[in-house]
């Protein structure tokens, strides 16, 4: 028990901490302005709007569709270079650690007093969602979709994103009289869609993880053999499902300890009775385990 | 050390493909991008 507590308080303390520093602009929201410095050369591993008044670095997705949707470029080696080298050490705990929107997301979970759900109907076909996000909004449509002068859309930030609207539209609307004189019916659309995910959030765990986000579908890919990953040892695993009870992405580590929608909390490493999951941070200090 | 071989290579790769980027100017475009409000970004259009 102590275990477990420890792990989601050091978690969280990770979330708020990584999330406060990305974000230390902090007279950006007095000023209803954007940070504007050479920081944002830099990417940032998680979904961080670049529009939040704090921002300090840049948005990956964001980035990407700036990138491809340019006139001097269709591809993002940049991008994609960062975020092979991101996805290559820590795969999606990205998401579980460093994703301002992901902390976001857990603290509404957290709320008590509602019944909470494992999964939609559907939630098969709902996940490859984030695979067209990935592939028609972020890639596709930027690339091919492209005005007068050759310049394509952010089709994903313009048209769904939350984290953009959360994080960005309503800080700097909220301090700049000018922007919110500007607002229209694609405000109210992504105020929609936002609207949903948050109270979604409180009943499900992380709705726009598991079926939007294009930068998970990215880090998931590399779930597999990122250095920071889980192994079972088939030998001391009874499949009881305790891990698979624990799992709010409704993912079972004795089947599959590194899914691609994993996010690392690690509530399956506390919850296993055998000790059968381990980190490959553990893993060093046990010995007969088979890796994955 | 042969399990983490896959890692190390795609962060090579990664490392290599960001070098690129830099070279042929992309950082440039992601800093004129991210120092100017994004307005699709904030739901203005």
């Amino acid at each position: 028990m102590a275990r477990k507590t420890l792990r989601s308080q050091l978690r969280l303390g990770c979330q708020v901490a990584f999330t406060a520093l990305s974000n230390g602009y902090v007279q950006g929201f007095f000023k209803g302005k954007i940070y504007n410095s050479p920081t944002k050369y830099a990417c940032v591993p998680g979904l961080n709007c670049y529009s939040c008044p704090g921002a300090l670095g840049s948005c990956p997705i964001g980035s990407l569709q700036a990138v491809i949707g340019s006139r001097k470029f269709h591809v993002s080696l940049y991008v994609l270079g960062f975020l092979m080298m991101v996805g290559a050490i820590l795969g999606k705990a990205v998401c579980g650690f460093l994703c301002p929107f992901g902390l976001v997301q857990d603290l509404l979970h957290k709320i008590p007093g509602v019944k909470k759900l494992r999964r939609l109907p559907g939630e098969t076909y709902l996940q490859w969602l984030r695979y067209v996000m990935l592939g028609l909004l972020v890639i596709l449509l930027p690339m091919v979709v492209v005005d007068i002068v050759g310049q394509g859309s952010p089709w994903f930030c313009k048209y769904v994103c939350p984290s953009g609207t959360l994080l960005g539209g309503i800080p700097l609307l909220a301090g700049n009289p000018a922007l919110r004189s500007a607002v229209g019916w694609l405000f109210t659309w992504k105020m929609a869609i936002l609207v949903v995910i948050l109270v979604l959030s409180v009943f499900l765990y992380r709705p726009f993880c598991r079926y939007l986000c294009p930068l998970g579908a990215v880090y998931g890919f590399f779930n597999r053999f990122a250095l920071y990953r889980f192994t079972l040892n088939e030998e001391q695993c009874t499949h009881c499902g305790a891990c698979h009870k624990v799992c709010g992405l409704d993912i079972d580590p004795s089947k599959t300890p590194n899914h691609s929608q994993c996010i690392r909390c690690g509530k399956c490493l506390d919850a296993c009775p055998h000790e059968a999951i381990v980190s490959t941070m553990a893993r060093r200090k046990k010995k007969g385990e088979t890796a994955f | 050390m042969k399990r983490h071989l896959p890692a190390v290579a795609v962060f090579c790769l990664g490392a290599v493909l960001l070098t690129l980027g830099i070279v042929r100017g992309e950082a440039q475009t992601v800093l004129q991008k991210a120092v100017i409000i994004c307005m699709e970004c904030i739901g203005i259009g």
